[in-house]
Order: C-alpha cells, then sequence, then structure tokens
C-alpha cells in the first residue's frame, strides 16, 4: 500500500500530460488511449486497495507504466514530450530494481535495503525536479505560445485590413484618376473656349478699329486729294505768270506748291500709317520687338480709339490732352501689341467718362489725357524708364472692383458689351511680354490714371 | 461773305486758303477757321452776324460739329447762318440728326471744292 500511491501520482502525471499534449498535437484519438490508460490506473489503485492484492498489482503497475513509457516514446508525432517521460524513467528502474531485489534475493536486499531506499529516493527527486522545471518551461513555453497566437492572430487582421485598404485605395485610385480626366477635359475645353475669347476680343477691338480707321482714312485723304488739285491749278497759274514774266509771283506760287507738296507728302504718310496699323492689329502679334516711336504710336490709337467710339455711339463726346515727352527715342517694343494694350486702356477711358456723362452734373466736362513720359537717363541715350499714362476724370473704380480688373473674365459692362479680356490682356503683355508693369490709381468720383511702365 | 470754317486738323485753313485763293483775292469770299467747337462758340460771340456760312466737322474731340449746330440754331444767332456740316461719314444717322437740329446742306470728306463752290453761289 505504501508504495501503489507513488505509481498512481506517476501514471495520472504521465497520461494526462500526455492527453494533453496529444489533444495539443491534434491527436484525437491518442488522447483517448491517454485517457483510457488514466482511468485503468485509477481502477488499478481502487482494485489494489480494495482486494488486498498488493504483490500482484504491484508487478501490474510496473508493467502497466514501462508500457506506458515504451508506447509514448515510439510516438514520432509526441516527440516534444520526450523529455517529460525521461522523468519518470529512474524513479521507476529504481522502484522496480528495488521490487525486483526484494523478489528475488531478499538476503541481498536486507543487507543493502538503505541504498535501494536512496536509489528510490533519488530517482524520485529526480523526477520531482524535472517536472518542476520541465513545469516552469512549459508556463514560459505556453504564454510565447499564447503570445505568439496573439500575433498571429494581430497578423492576420493586419494582413484582412491590409488587403480591404489596398482595395479602398484602388477605387480610390480609379475615382481620382476618372475626376482627373474629366478636369482635364474641362480645362481643354476651357483653354478653347477662352482662345476663341481671346480672338473675339480682338476682333471686337479690331471693330472698334475700322469705324476709327474709316474717319481717319478720310481726314488724310480729303488733303492729299485736294492739295494736289490745289497744285494742280498753281501750276496752270504758274506757267501763265512765268509768260508774263511776273517772277515775284512765280517764287510765291513756286513756294505755295512746294507747301502744298509737303502737306500732301505728309497726309499721304498718316494714310499709309493708319492703314498698316490696321494690319498690325489685325495680324496676330509677332511677338518681335521692333524700335518704335512711342508718341507716334501713342497718338495713332489715341485717334482710332476716339472715333472708333464715336462711330458707334454718335452721342459720345470728349476732351482729348496729350501730353507726350518729345524727348524719347524710338523704343524697343512689339508695337501692336503695345498699341492693342493704349487702346483698351483708352477704350476704358472713354467709356468711364460717358458713363458719368450720363448722370447729368452741371460743368461736368469728360476730359481724357494721355501722356508720355521718360526718365532722364533715357534721354542721354542711356537705359531707363518709359511711362505711358491714360487719365480720366471718369466715376474711378470702387474698391471691392479694383481688385478684380486685371483678373480675365471680369468686366462691369452690361452683358455682351465687354469680353472681360481687356485688362487682362493688357496686363500680360505689359508684365509677360514687356517686362514692364501696369499700375492703376484710382480715385472713386474723381478719376481713374492706368501707367504703363516700359524699363528699356 | 464771311465763312467761318470749324475742323479740328489745322491743315484745313492752308487748304481753304489756297483752294479759294482767287475768290479771297477778289474779295467774293472771306474766312475765319476755328479749330473746336469750343473756338467756333466764342468766335460768334465776339463776331455776332459776321459769318454768313458756317462749315463745320461733325467728328471734333470736345465739342462735336452736332453740338456745335444745336448752339448755333437753338441758343444764339437769329437769323441764325447758313450752316452746312462736313463729315467723314455719310452715314444716315448722323444726317438726319443734322438735320433735325436744323443743318443747311451736308459736305462728304474728301470735300468736292467745285461743288462746295457751286453751292456757295446759291447762298449769295
Amino acid at each position: 500500500m505504501s508504495f501503489s500511491a507513488g505509481p498512481l501520482i506517476v501514471a495520472i502525471a504521465l497520461t494526462q500530460r500526455l492527453r494533453k499534449q496529444a489533444k495539443l498535437n491534434e491527436l484525437p484519438k491518442l488522447a483517448q488511449v491517454y485517457q483510457f490508460c488514466f482511468f485503468f490506473s485509477i481502477l488499478l489503485f481502487v482494485v489494489e486497495g480494495s482486494f488486498s492484492l498488493a504483490y500482484i498489482i504491484n508487478w501490474a503497475w510496473f508493467v502497466f507504466l514501462i508500457a506506458i513509457i515504451v508506447f509514448s516514446l515510439k510516438q514520432e508525432k509526441l516527440k516534444v514530450s520526450r523529455i517529460f517521460i525521461w522523468a519518470f524513467i529512474p524513479y521507476i528502474i529504481a522502484s522496480f530494481a528495488t521490487e525486483l531485489t526484494k523478489f528475488i534475493a531478499k538476503d541481498f536486499f536486507s543487507k543493502w535495503e538503505n541504498y535501494f531506499e536512496i536509489a528510490s529516493l533519488l530517482g524520485f527527486m529526480w523526477m520531482a525536479a524535472m517536472l518542476f522545471s520541465q513545469n516552469r518551461q512549459n508556463k514560459i513555453a505556453e504564454k510565447e505560445r499564447i503570445k505568439k497566437e496573439q500575433e498571429d492572430k494581430l497578423n492576420k487582421a493586419i494582413a484582412i485590413r491590409k488587403v480591404e485598404l489596398e482595395g479602398e485605395v484602388a477605387e480610390r485610385t480609379a475615382e481620382l484618376t476618372k475626376q482627373k480626366d474629366e478636369l482635364q477635359l474641362a480645362l481643354t475645353e476651357l483653354q478653347t473656349t477662352q482662345t476663341q475669347l481671346i480672338q473675339s476680343e480682338k476682333m471686337a477691338s479690331l471693330g472698334e478699329l475700322t469705324a476709327g480707321i474709316a474717319h481717319e482714312i478720310q481726314n488724310p485723304l480729303n488733303f492729299v486729294n485736294n492739295f494736289s488739285e490745289v497744285n494742280a491749278e498753281l501750276i496752270a497759274e504758274l506757267v501763265e505768270e512765268v509768260n508774263k514774266g511776273n517772277i515775284a509771283e512765280v517764287k510765291a506760287i513756286a513756294k505755295d506748291i512746294q507747301d502744298n507738296e509737303e502737306k500732301i507728302n505728309h497726309h499721304g504718310k498718316r494714310a499709309d500709317a493708319i492703314v498698316k496699323g490696321m494690319l498690325q492689329h489685325s495680324r496676330s502679334s509677332t511677338g518681335v520687338k521692333e524700335p518704335t516711336d512711342i508718341n507716334a504710336l501713342v497718338d495713332e490709337y489715341l485717334r482710332l480709339s476716339y472715333h472708333g467710339l464715336r462711330a458707334k455711339d454718335k452721342s459720345f463726346n470728349a476732351t482729348l490732352k496729350t501730353d507726350y515727352d518729345e524727348s524719347i527715342n524710338k523704343i524697343n517694343v512689339i508695337p501692336q501689341d503695345i498699341g492693342r494694350v493704349v487702346m483698351n486702356l483708352l477704350t476704358n477711358a472713354f467709356y468711364a467718362v460717358n458713363e458719368k456723362k450720363k448722370e447729368n452734373i452741371p460743368g461736368y466736362e469728360p476730359t481724357v489725357t494721355i501722356s508720355t513720359n521718360g526718365s532722364p537717363l533715357l534721354r542721354r541715350g542711356f537705359g531707363g524708364e518709359v511711362s505711358i499714362k491714360v487719365e480720366d476724370n471718369g466715376n474711378g473704380i470702387p474698391q471691392r472692383v479694383l481688385e478684380k480688373i486685371f483678373q480675365p473674365f471680369f468686366t462691369t459692362k452690361p452683358t455682351g458689351q465687354g469680353t472681360g479680356l481687356g485688362l487682362s490682356m493688357s496686363y500680360d503683355i505689359i508684365t509677360k511680354g514687356h517686362a514692364g508693369e501696369l499700375k492703376v490709381e484710382t480715385n472713386e468720383g474723381s478719376g481713374t490714371s492706368f501707367i504703363i511702365n516700359l524699363n528699356i | 461773305m464771311k465763312i467761318l470754317v470749324v475742323d479740328d486738323e489745322t491743315d484745313v485753313q492752308v487748304l481753304f486758303e489756297q483752294r479759294f485763293r482767287k475768290e479771297i483775292r477778289n474779295n467774293e469770299v472771306e474766312f475765319a477757321f476755328a479749330f473746336s467747337g469750343e473756338e467756333a462758340i466764342s468766335y460768334l460771340s465776339n463776331h455776332e452776324h459776321e459769318a454768313v456760312l458756317i462749315l463745320s466737322d461733325i467728328n471734333m474731340p470736345g465739342m462735336s460739329g452736332l453740338d456745335l449746330l444745336g448752339h448755333i440754331k437753338q441758343k444764339y444767332f437769329k437769323p441764325p447762318p447758313v450752316v452746312m456740316m462736313i463729315t467723314a461719314y455719310g452715314d444716315a444717322e448722323n444726317y438726319n440728326t443734322a438735320k433735325q437740329l436744323g443743318a443747311d446742306d451736308f459736305l462728304t470728306k474728301p470735300v468736292d471744292f467745285t461743288l462746295l463752290k457751286e453751292k456757295l453761289k446759291t447762298i449769295t
């Protein structure tokens, strides 16, 4: 009886532990085997206690335990548990040896009983120590296993989330690509429309120009035709006077003819310049800078824009004031572009004074002033600055409007009257095309000045 | 006969003086020139009843020929002088406006001086 508690503990520890291991390794049949062994060991213990068959049962314990151990060591799938099984072997062998010696050589056993007991004890201690250490190791391993399991779970979740996110990203990317394409299309359309609008702005100013030209060209033609007719008459008179021998009169007539000839020449050139100006304006800008008499250019466009406006609106009228700095020599600019800017600024100025005129303020005289000014260094042939100032005495520009005047498509004119591109085009021509600046000074109620500054 | 010519082109003076040099020499006509509507008004105010005929351009900066015509016909002179309008446009709108304002006749640029001289004969 004193012995059977030991084998029972060993059997329970072995079977339970191995069953657990079998379950962990997903070997349900093996687990059943160990479960059966567990019940068998309890049965053995009960039978031993009930029927006092200690002597036989003792041997049965050994056979049973050795069978379990041999069976378990042979299980390839339970390799991990071999160390655990080894913990029991010294104790079982020591106990078995003790029992065997007791049975075979009782005298020898009595003589060496203490040693056998020590061996059993050592075996038991070995077993306890092994189990204790393994238990600790198992606990650590278990902790690590749980940790790993959690990590695996987390990784799995992350992997799933990753796939989900990748799907979402792909979806979003597709959406964005679609949006980008749509925007690209819209942008292309807008650019086309803008080009068309710029063209129509050019055509609009061309319309103003042709009306101006129709008037302008009549004036020089009037002089050319009439002075040449006068000269024809004068030459006839001259011949008459020569025949009479009236030298003083001949000289006087000759002088008149000469003067008239100069007038014809002057007005012929004037007509030529007007036609050229129109051609230049209708043509797209060459973008080539050439030496230009800025005063003549400004004056030409002043007349053109004034008469162009007059042609459209008969009631329109304004006093023109000019103040040209005659010391400015020819400067390098793109003439048709600068002409377009000047014309645009003037058209705006005329529009502003005309609007104010409609208010019927007593004593109000609509006046537009255009002036040029060269910096002192320029006069001496050095580089410098040339400014062109277009000034009106209209109602000025309110602050909230002022911020937007250079924006494309911004206009204060009624729908259909302005494209809203005039000032933005002017701004581009001056700042981008000529690296100059276009400034505006305005006083609400008393007028506006636009100033073009060109660095030469 | 005294004629006031109103035009913003200063060369008009030389032209008229040359074109009418015989008539001027023979004292048939006498010319005065004004280079803006405003100038014409002040001339007329200072030389009342002197000018029999006024020849005026329509398109002039400041006071236009039509403004001048209105002034002459409505406000100032009684009996008003003959006013002939010269314009670069032979267009109906200017013509009708000038007619309504009381213009007596029209000339278009380039001015046909032979025609003008004939018209002058009918006036005198």
